[in-house]
């Protein structure tokens, strides 16, 4: 009988009932990767791409090449990054259970992806986040009460009451606004670093999607265009497993890393292991300097896990199993840089219960100030008119009519 | 006062920026080396460098999303899209981030982007070389769209749009690119050096974006329309004796109600020509202003003539084209209403 092509549909090693299976997830012992030159050839370093940049080993030593021996007082830093931003997402997802906010995106197990980096580039330099990026916001020094504010939409709502919960953005602190149509920051990220070597700056942009995303047009114009130009941009992927409810197979990751997509177009891949915090450090650190010295783009894919829903719109025990967390092979992040702290002797239980208190009770505290600009049912509320401006940059004739007709009914509201 | 096409007219513009701005550069396919594929960029190059004046790989959505990228951070990006029918890829980066960057970030973000597209058809470019695709920026809150009719308009409006902290969809009408079109092949060609409005100053000026223009007084009908149309329209109005008022309404949003206004309360008769298919159409727009606010002034039904409801042929180009027949046509039932 002549055989024809059967559609291959990818399935996750498990779903609601199975045991959860990381067994597809390739991971390479600490330390062994080695860390070439900055200025390396693309193809003189293609392994990166499939191999895992780890730097704290099983008993939570730091060991290896890309060990970036940072001093105690930047491990306390990090830690406390961490486990605020673990703390505010926490406080958050609560608060949209009780109604509070509308909705919100936790990061839960992805916290080192974004604090290492942020305190890996320059302040100097332009970060593009995607939705799961909270902790480049707290780690570059912004209070969470300002988060929370947008997350109410209230009358300190940086986005003035036009965007969802969690697409945050700060222009002073040098970071973009989030966008609800995924990958689009990434070519826009490519061309802010265009525009810094037209400039003749050294400032670097950096930019991050999820692994689903990378199936995304804009994920291929960006890798085309930072690879022709050349530009000065670090491109992340966070790997997480799961797209909503589909597993990374769904985005090609079935046969080839995430990584590896960069070597097809010639830019410097490296696959990091996403949960050890030295380890997204030392890796972005070292792609931030390659793009700065003039050596191009670096793709980076942080393998890590989404410990939460994506969303407070959706209920994965529907979808994957329910304890994939506790299974995941590379552990917790905050946890595995307190037991590499704890190990270094500079670090104990008490003082990280201590940290955790105190992070929840600035927290709380952010709160509870963020309420007194208002909150979805009580003011202060942002003005109504203010929903005709910065459509343009000037009013033109049409909006202002349109202003002059909400100013008109009374209340404002159609309904 | 030099003579220019519109091709040097839009050169001239940009060159003029170029020099005068470090923070404008031009991207996009063949704009460097070459000069473009309609020359629009020839010597650009050369003279403000490799770095001001960028090829770009063919990826349309990769073009407008680096060209807002630039535009964070300071740059004032020209961005050429090769035809307006390739537009599409880059539809959702102009749609979703260009346009309502300025509004999801309460104003602490703007990417001042100018998109240059040729369009509209009569050059035997079949429906992907042809398009006039107007209508579906217009429909777009936070973009800045205008369609220049002649050389002196283009340079000044583009020089207006990269001056612009808004983004601006710049279409220019390549079938008016070397000379007016009055919407019959066969005759033979004309240059825009016989036309006043080849007559285009060297240096800096402005059109401003939101402004429509009279270009022809009349008392009997107002004749919307914008691009390659005006010339059909004068054409067609000076062919059948028509008196009417030939309005270029040059720049779609923001729309200049108060002349279209005025001239349909002068004549109480009005008809809108447009190249773009007819349904939602922007003449649709146009439409529905004049009825709000003209209506106790008209004596007719608004008319459209637009190209029809269908791709835009190669082989039916000119049963495509509205030109001066449909026009006439349409000219004489407005009139006699």
């Amino acid at each position: 009988m002549a055989r024809c092509p059967r559609l291959h549909i990818p399935h996750p090693p498990a779903r609601p009932g199975d045991q959860p299976d990381f067994g597809c997830v390739a991971i390479s012992p600490a330390g062994e990767v080695e860390r070439p030159e900055v200025n390396s050839k693309v193809q003189d370093m293609a392994g990166l791409a499939e191999r895992m940049v780890r730097v704290l080993d099983e008993q939570h030593a730091a060991v290896g090449p890309w060990h970036p021996h940072l001093d105690d007082r930047d491990l306390h830093v990090a830690l406390r990054h961490m486990a605020v931003t673990r703390a505010f997402d926490e406080r958050m997802l609560r608060m949209q259970r009780q109604g509070g906010i509308s909705f919100y995106m936790q990061c839960k197990g992805e916290e080192a992806v974004s604090v290492a980096a942020a305190m890996a580039l320059r302040p100097g330099d332009m970060l593009f986040p995607s939705y799961r990026n909270q902790g480049l916001h707290l780690a570059r020094g912004r209070s969470p009460a300002e988060l929370m504010c947008q997350c109410l939409s209230n009358s300190k709502d940086m986005c003035r009451g036009r965007q969802m919960p969690v697409m945050y953005h700060w222009a002073g602190g040098n970071i973009f606004s989030v966008s609800g149509n995924l990958a689009t920051q990434f070519p826009q990220a490519v061309g802010w670093a265009m525009a810094s070597a037209i400039r003749g700056e050294d400032a670097v942009a950096a930019a991050w999607l999820g692994e689903g995303s990378t199936a995304a047009a804009d994920f291929h114009h960006a890798l085309t265009f930072a690879a022709v130009y050349q530009a000065p941009a670090v491109l992340n992927v966070v790997n997480n497993q799961w797209a909503i409810s589909t597993f990374q197979g769904f985005a090609g990751g079935e046969r080839r890393t995430f990584a590896a997509r960069g070597l097809g177009y010639g830019v410097a891949s490296l696959r990091v292991d996403g949960n050890d915090f030295l380890a997204v450090y030392a890796a972005t650190l070292w792609a931030a300097e390659r793009a700065r010295r003039g050596h191009g783009p670096t793709l980076i894919e942080h393998v890590t896990h989404r410990a939460g829903a994506h969303s407070t719109s959706d209920d994965p025990s529907r979808y994957r199993p329910r304890n994939e967390f506790e299974s995941w092979p590379l552990g917790d992040p905050l946890e595995r840089l307190k037991q590499h702290m704890v190990q270094c002797g500079d670090w104990s239980a008490a003082r990280h219960e201590a940290l955790e208190a105190e992070a929840k009770q600035l927290v709380d505290a952010c709160w509870e100030e963020a309420l007194t600009h208002g909150s979805m049912t009580e003011g202060p509320f942002l003005d109504k008119s203010e929903l005709f401006e910065d459509v343009f940059k000037d009013i033109p004739a049409h909006l202002a009519a349109q202003r002059e007709q909400l100013r008109s009914m009374d209340g404002g509201r159609d309904a | 006062m030099p003579r220019m096409n519109m091709v040097q007219a839009v050169n001239s513009a940009m060159d003029l920026m170029l020099a005068r701005d470090p923070n404008v550069v031009v991207l996009g396919e063949d704009v460097g080396y070459f000069g473009g594929v309609f020359r629009c960029t020839e010597g650009l190059q050369r003279k403000h460098g490799e770095h001001r004046v960028v090829d770009a790989p063919i990826a349309e959505g990769g073009i407008i999303g680096c060209a807002i990228g630039m535009g964070v951070h300071g740059l004032r990006p020209v961005a050429e899209i090769q035809f307006a029918d390739y537009i599409y890829p880059g539809y959702d980066q102009i749609v979703s981030e260009l346009a309502r960057l300025r509004y999801r970030t309460g104003g602490d973000f703007f990417a001042p982007v100018t998109i240059r597209a040729p369009c509209g058809g009569g050059i035997r470019g079949g429906q992907t070389h042809s398009q006039s695709p107007e209508g579906v920026f217009t429909h777009v809150c936070g973009l800045k769209v205008v369609m220049p009719s002649n050389p002196y308009d283009a340079k000044g409006l583009l020089i207006s749009a990269i001056e612009d902290d808004d983004p601006v969809i710049f279409f220019e009408p390549k079938r008016i690119y070397n000379g007016p079109f009055y919407g019959d092949p066969e005759k033979p060609a004309v240059a825009w050096g016989a036309h006043p409005k080849g007559e285009v100053p060297e240096d800096h000026y402005t059109v401003p974006i939101g402004r429509a223009e009279i270009v022809q007084e009349g008392g009997e009908v107002t004749i919307l329309c914008y691009g390659t149309m005006v010339h059909v329209a004068q054409a067609t109005a000076a062919l059948t004796g028509a008196d009417a008022e030939i309005v270029d309404v040059r720049s779609m949003i923001p729309l200049d109600v108060e002349v279209l206004q005025r001239s349909v309360q002068k004549t109480g008769r009005c008809l809108i020509v447009h190249e773009a298919t007819r349904f939602s159409g922007f003449g649709a727009e146009l439409s529905a202003t004049v009825q709000e606010t003209c209506f106790h002034y008209l004596e007719a039904p608004i008319l459209r003539v637009c190209g029809w409801d269908t791709p835009y042929p190669h082989a039916f180009e000119w049963e495509y084209f509205p030109g001066q027949r449909r026009l006439a046509a349409a000219l004489a039932e407005v009139l006699s209403a």
